[in-house]
This record gives C-alpha cells, structure tokens and sequence, in this order.
C-alpha cells in the first residue's frame, strides 16, 4: 500500500516537473492521472489497489460512528430506567487478529461503543476477556462485535 | 445560513451537556466499579466530543474561524480515553476488587487466577 502511494505522488512529481508549474492544482491532476495509470497496470501489482483499502477505512469509520451512537443513546436508557435491572457479564471473545495494531483497533472500538469494555486481553493475544454492562445472550454479542468490527477491520488489513 | 449553524450548535452542545448529566446519574447509580467504568469512560467521551463538535461548528460557521486545535481534541480524546478506561478495569480486576452481585458469568476469573498462580511460582 506504502509503495503504490509512493509511486502515485512520484508520478504527480514528474507531471510537475514536465509542465514546470510548481502549484497545488498541478499536483493534484498529476495526482489524477497518476490513479488512472495504476489503476491500469493494476496486474502488475502483488496486492489489490490502494484505493480500496482506504475505502474500506472510511467506511470502518463510519460504521463506528453509527454504533458509536446507538449504544450511546442503549446505555442512556439503561441508566435512566426507574429499575436498575443489569445483567452485567465477563465473556471471552476468540479473535483471530494477527497483528499488534489490529488488536489494539478493535480493543479500542469495542471498549468505546458502550455496554463493552475489554478487560484482559490473554497472553497468546487470541482472546480478549470483555465486560459487558447488559448481557442476555452471549452468543449473540460476540456475533455482532465479530460480524461487524472484526470484519471491517480485516477488510482494511487485507493487503 | 446563521439559523441552520445555530440551531447545528445548539443541537450537538445540548446533546454533549445531556450525555454527561448522563454519565454522572450512571456513576451514582450503577452498583459496582466496571459497571461505572462503562459510564465514566465512555458517555463523558461521547458528550465531551459533541461539546467540543459544537464549539467547533460555532467558530467555523459562524465567526469564520477554522479551529485545527478543536479537531486535535477530538482526535486525541478518540485515541486516549479507551485506553484509559481499559487500563483502569484492567487493574481493578487484577486487584480483586468484587464484582456486583448481578454479574451473571465471569469468564476470566480461572485466566487471572493462572496467571496470579504461575506468578507466585
């Protein structure tokens, strides 16, 4: 991914250097047209474009903005309510993350939607011990933090 | 223009202000300490964050000033406060600090317990 940017702003330094004007506009066109030719030697490359991956950031962004809020507004409700009936539960949710980053994404997303905080993560690092405040079914909670941030987040580690 | 930035301001600060009455009502609530951590930790970042989004707006829309610092705070408390929090339940737990009586399923207690063990050893 480094590389294929890397190579994009060389080309939009050479298209620079070819009209000699030496202005924002002329690096963003050869920016432009720097895309189009990767996106045409597109098979040369080892690993799918870069423009994907970055896609598959914002859209990663997005959705964490979504749960962000829906489980904002579940726990305001939980507090709120007259009668105080948590179910509050310590569970073990596998992941099979590689890296150090990715774990340290996807802890910091699960501890900041409320209802979970990860507590522990294990020392082979393939599981992450979560506190979550209203738990009735647990095998539908990790199913949804492995349905949508795990998988979003290898979306965007996929080379 | 101004009414649409106005009523953007008010709406994002008034919903800042509601999550840490929230978060507070949460803290004196809720029965034990990683119950109140999920309060403390996160409402205060939601609210905190559409406080600092409103101020934003209110500088950008309507007095013309572009704030990069106002942005920063936002990226920064994004970046800082889950890892507060986590750290916080982390030592709590390593600790032994009870849990409330309500907690249905405890999954870490045996991990905890190896590692205290293997610790000693």
């Amino acid at each position: 991914m480094a590389f294929q940017i890397l190579l994009n702003v060389f080309i939009a330094i050479v298209w620079m250097l070819m009209n000699s004007s030496f202005s924002a506009t002329s690096f963003m066109i050869g920016y432009l047209i720097g895309l189009v030719l990767l996106i045409l030697m597109g098979g040369f490359f080892k690993h799918r474009l870069y423009v994907w991956r970055l896609w598959a950031a914002v859209k990663l962004f997005f959705l964490f903005l979504r749960e962000l809020t829906m489980s904002n507004i579940s726990v305001l409700m939980l507090v709120l309510k007259p009668k105080l009936d948590l179910q509050p539960m310590i569970f073990a949710l596998p992941t099979d993350l590689k890296h150090d980053w990715e774990l340290t994404l996807l802890s910091s997303l699960i501890t900041l939607t409320p209802g979970t905080v990860v507590l522990y993560v294990s020392d082979d690092q393939r599981t992450l011990y979560v506190h979550a405040i209203d738990v009735d079914d647990v095998d539908e909670a990790i199913y949804s933090i492995k349905n949508t941030f795990e998988r979003a987040i290898k979306e965007v580690s996929r080379p | 223009m101004t009414a649409i930035a106005n009523t953007l301001v008010v709406i994002t600060i008034s919903v800042g202000v509601l999550f840490s009455v929230v978060t507070m009502i949460g803290i004196l609530r809720l029965p034990d300490v990683y119950t109140r951590a999920h309060a403390a930790s996160k409402s205060t970042t939601f609210g905190v964050l559409s406080i600092l989004l409103g101020v934003f707006l209110h500088y950008w829309l309507n007095e013309g000033f572009f704030s990069v610092q106002l942005l920063l705070g936002i990226v920064f408390l994004f970046i800082t406060s889950p890892i507060g929090g986590h750290l916080m339940g982390r030592a709590a737990y390593i600790s032994g600090v009870e849990k409330s009586e309500l907690t249905i399923g405890d999954e870490l207690e045996e991990v905890v317990a190896e590692a205290k063990r293997r610790a000693e050893r």
